[in-house]
């Protein structure tokens, strides 16, 4: 850059110019441009997202970023989320806290994503940050509600609580009452996740009462369905709700008193909740039902026929539905409605409703998700656990849905081939990303081959996430996805027989990725340690809770292996059962 | 889709010391140990499966489009195939009697490989070669622990060398099994599969009998959010229902003084014996008083007798929260009516679990160290 251009944009202007630009990647690109844009960049980067939170230190954040309002961290790698991470493993977000509170006085939001978090973190957090606005715990855990009766009491201006799925232990059930009276700001809260005895109702009431901006309110299990159309008259601006119970002896006062809420509430887009469904109370629904573009009845134990009545009664739902979670009890007819009706469905998730059943309990197959394909073309996330399926289903799922970004596909038996053909799966799959162009996250089961990961090593090029399980063959299948993915972030593994050979020969991809997981694989303690000495980069930790790697021979295999890279170095909290490969570490121990 | 291109290679090995191309054919016995980068002390390296020399990196590279590792100075990758890309294919050696091949393609580089043995070691264990429409398990070691579908192809199970030919699948390992000395997956008996993997063959298993379908750790891949409201929703509605939970018993365990907490499965034990040796070895390194001597731990962790011992000599009680919040010894009621009531467990030192009903402390010192590990 010449120096005139330098002196023609004073560093005002600049500063002005990079506030329009939000996404990361994008500031940090001007970072890279010279000195001088890196240094007006730092200064007034306000979010920084870190995607692993041991990849980096808070002093090295703080010292970068200066004046940061806003940051989002993730702890435990995603297979924590299927109990395959210990607990104790890490994941600690105190110390950042304790750094940031003395860098960041006016840091205003905190979003965690499967992170310890202790009461005296939270109260750190409501001691710290006088602007605190906005707090999303998803999936933590690790604190009471002695903690969010801290955060209650002293934030003054929450926004934003957002608790959702994370463990919180129950000791009381008044922190509620712990916002005080003059807290009119919440604009979203999510307690979905809070046992029975964890809330007082009628703190909540006078709560929504006195909050105007409130858009989005998720209850949990205890607030029952007579109370809901109490809350919901006092917050018909709502755009997101979660019902508690929705199951109560069919009254109609009930009903109607519930009807009427929820027509009342005009801007109602997006519904969840449902836990203990008495279809008899779904028709008050039916007033706000063409409004809607989500609906998560993922909990809702309903049978097809009265999903396919609450779909089809509502003569304008179709057009504006845009993401379904239902169980799978919605069966294949019941899809096959869905595809008929919501022509703009975007999203689709289906869960299981008796995932350790061994005979299937519900009809619903492959043949389901080929009728959604077929009717919703705007089609992008799928989420599918079902007991069957065929390689044929999936390239013809693969050919409607071009525009898939997100592809989860699981087939709950592990290795279940073609249940036509009882060929692998591999075809079926290799269709998928050949022709989902835009496919940026995957995950595999049924029987596979090394050949599946060869066309995903191929075709998958902007692939960044892929969840592998009970397949392959050999190195060779690792090979292929760490030679080819050339987007690819996170890649997880379990149970498949990929040993040393393809990890090691790819050692270099590993420092272009934020992680690897793999457990019950083949990798040998040996090979770990010399990922751990050659590669400075990398943070290379071996899981083992029955005992130390290294009162076995050097070939064995460890059980679970976590590799991302750091420029913190390796981290200091592990607990006895994690082993860092790090010389370093090594020397000191 | 192209074929692969892509196929077993003999087995070769380099000298050590210079790039040029050998072939010394071992059939198949006791590989040379090199490591990676081609040097001769390997002492962190010492497995066949870690040291074979495979070049399977650079054949598959050039079968396919656009997978090129970033170039760099150094040794970036461990196998060493920097420069590869650049290289043509000779097939300098010959085929090795006895060892099938489906490609053509047999890479040259300075370090000298063959994608070899590549399978021996691991699909042996886990993975299935295909021939036409059937499969077969190619097992050579005695890894009972290998997950096994259920109800598909065969298990040769203990049988030794199966050589298997495949015109389909570039995974073929068509090296003839060899007793290698260090053969990874062979001996050892995969503690870890007992911990991940739960599942039972139904037919062959080693045990003899057919197992019951057991359970997989954290599989199929649901959040435990989702379990617990599913299960909470069940048992509200349909409480006569006999059947045994499936699913996880996930309960907290605290231990007095220890710095976190751990969760135990109530349903992977069966008796209470089993438990107390799961939190043994849980709780063990915090009984030691020290946490993180990694280096030497293998010598440090009490072995599980001394541990005993130490609990034995009346430090700790296990004692559980039940559903109606009170706490109680462990070891009192039937294993089964514990399970059901039990939401938490704690080991507290045995002066801070006085307070507990007596009787329980009572009977539980009589059948002291018999019954459950942690007496009173």
């Amino acid at each position: 850059m010449q120096k005139e251009m330098a002196y023609s944009f004073p560093d005002e202007v600049l500063k002005h110019v990079f506030s329009f630009i939000q996404s990361d990647k994008d500031r940090n690109a001007v970072s890279l441009v010279c000195k001088s844009w890196y240094e007006i960049e730092r200064w007034c980067r306000r979010k920084v997202f870190i995607g692993n939170c041991y990849a980096v230190s808070p002093r090295m954040v703080i010292r970068r970023f200066p004046e940061v309002r806003s940051i989002e961290l993730k702890g435990k790698p995603h297979f924590a989320d299927f109990n395959l991470v210990p607990d104790g493993w890490g994941g600690y977000v105190l110390q950042w806290i304790a750094e940031m509170a003395g860098a960041y006085p006016w840091l205003g939001e905190i979003r965690l994503k499967r992170m310890v978090v202790t009461d005296e973190s939270l109260e750190l957090i409501a001691k710290s940050f006088k602007n605190f606005k906005v707090l999303v715990l998803f999936s933590c855990e690790g604190f009471s509600t002695d903690g969010l009766a801290a955060i209650a009491a002293s934030c003054k201006n929450l926004r934003e609580l957002d608790l959702r799925e994370s463990e919180v232990d129950d000791l009381s059930g008044h922190w509620l009452a712990q916002f005080p009276e003059t807290c009119t700001s919440l604009v979203s809260l999510n307690i979905s996740c809070l046992g029975s005895d964890e809330v007082s109702f009628s703190a909540l009431e006078r709560l929504v009462d006195r909050c105007p901006n409130l858009r989005s309110l998720q209850l949990n299990r205890a607030v029952t369905l007579d109370k809901i159309a109490n809350i919901l008259r006092r917050a018909p601006q709502l755009v997101d709700f979660g019902t508690g119970n929705y199951a109560a002896e069919l009254q109609p006062d009930v009903f109607s008193n519930l009807a009427g809420a929820f027509s009342s509430c005009k801007e109602l887009k997006s519904l969840s909740g449902f836990w203990d469904v008495v279809p008899a109370y779904l028709p008050a629904l039916y007033s706000i039902c063409p409004r809607l573009t989500s609906l998560n009845l993922s909990y809702a134990t309903i049978q097809s026929p009265d999903l396919i009545k609450l779909v089809s009664h509502c003569p304008r739902l179709q057009r504006l539905l845009f993401l379904i979670q239902v169980l799978d009890y919605v069966e294949d007819s019941g899809l096959e409605e869905l595809a008929s009706s919501c022509k703009d469905l975007q999203e689709l998730r289906v869960f299981p409703s008796d995932p350790f059943g061994v005979e299937p309990n519900v009809s619903l197959t492959e043949q389901g998700l080929v009728a959604v394909s077929l009717g919703c073309p705007k089609l992008q996330s799928v989420l599918y656990f079902c007991r069957r399926m065929s390689n044929a289903a999936l390239v013809t799922i693969a050919q409607n849905c071009p525009n898939l970004t997100r592809f989860r596909l699981c087939i709950i038996e592990p290795k279940t081939p073609d249940y036509l053909t009882l060929d692998p799966l591999d075809a079926g799959f290799g269709a998928i990303v050949e022709h989902c162009k835009d496919l940026r996250r995957l995950s595999l089961s049924g029987l596979l081959t090394d050949h599946v990961f060869e066309y995903i090593g191929t075709y998958g090029k902007k692939l960044e996430m892929l969840s592998v399980a009970f397949a392959g063959d050999s190195d060779l299948g690792l090979h292929h996805v760490l030679s080819g993915c050339e987007s690819l972030r996170k890649l997880e593994i379990r149970d498949c027989p990929f040993g040393d050979k393809a990890l090691l020969a790819n050692a270099a991809k590993l420092e272009t990725m934020r992680s690897l997981w793999m457990s019950s694989c083949a990798v040998s303690f040996g090979a770990c340690k010399l990922l751990g000495q050659k590669m400075p980069k990398l943070n290379v930790e071996v899981i083992d809770e029955t005992e130390p790697p290294d009162s076995r021979p050097e070939s064995y295999p460890v059980d679970k292996l976590y590799i991302y890279k750091s420029v913190a170095g390796p981290r200091f909290d592990m607990p006895p059962f994690v082993w860092s490969m790090d010389e370093a570490v090594k020397i000191l121990h | 889709m192209s074929p692969p291109l892509l196929g077993v290679e003999e087995e070769v090995q380099s000298s050590v010391s210079s790039p040029s191309v050998e072939c010394i054919s071992e059939n198949g016995m006791g590989l040379k140990e090199r490591n990676y980068l081609g040097l001769s002390d390997c002492s962190s390296v010492d497995s066949s499966g870690v040291s074979s020399n495979l070049n399977l990196a650079t054949e598959l590279r050039l079968g396919l489009p656009g997978s090129q590792s970033p170039e760099r100075e150094t040794e970036f990758c461990l196998l060493n195939l920097g420069k590869l890309d650049e290289k043509p294919l000779f097939p300098l050696l010959p085929s090795k009697d006895g060892i099938c091949s489906s490609s053509q393609k047999n890479v040259v580089t300075g370090n000298k490989r063959g994608f070899s043995d590549t399978m021996d070691g691991f699909s042996e264990v886990k993975g299935y070669v295909y021939t036409e429409k059937s499969w077969m398990f190619h097992e050579a070691g005695s890894d009972s622990e290998s997950p096994q579908s259920v109800g598909h192809g065969k298990y040769p199970g203990n049988s030794g060398v199966n050589v298997i030919l495949s015109t389909r699948s570039p995974g073929v390992q068509a090296s003839v099994k060899q007793d290698e000395p260090a053969n990874v997956l062979q001996e050892q008996p995969r503690a870890t599969n007992g911990t991940s993997l739960k599942q039972t063959v139904i037919s062959n298993n080693t045990t003899g009998a057919p197992a019951a379908k057991a359970q997989v750790v954290g599989w199929p891949p649901i959040r435990p959010f989702r379990t617990k409201t599913l299960a909470a929703s069940s048992k509200n509605n349909d409480e006569v229902d006999g059947k045994p939970g499936p699913g996880a018993l996930f309960v907290k365990v605290i231990m007095d003084g220890a710095p976190y907490l751990r969760k135990v499965d109530l349903r992977t034990y069966s008796t209470y014996q089993e438990l107390s040796s799961a939190l043994e070895k849980m709780f063990s390194c915090f009984t030691l008083g020290q946490c993180g001597s990694h280096g030497t731990a293998g010598k440090e962790i009490l072995s599980e007798s001394r541990l005993k011992d130490l609990l034995h000599g009346s430090e700790y009680v296990v004692t559980y929260k039940d559903k109606d919040g009170d706490w109680m010894l462990v070891g009192d009621v039937p294993w089964e009516m514990f399970i059901e009531t039990c939401k938490r467990l704690k080991i507290m030192k045995s002066s801070n679990a006085i307070g507990l009903a007596p009787r329980a402390v009572e009977k539980s010192k009589a059948n002291n160290k018999k019954e459950f590990g942690y007496g009173c």
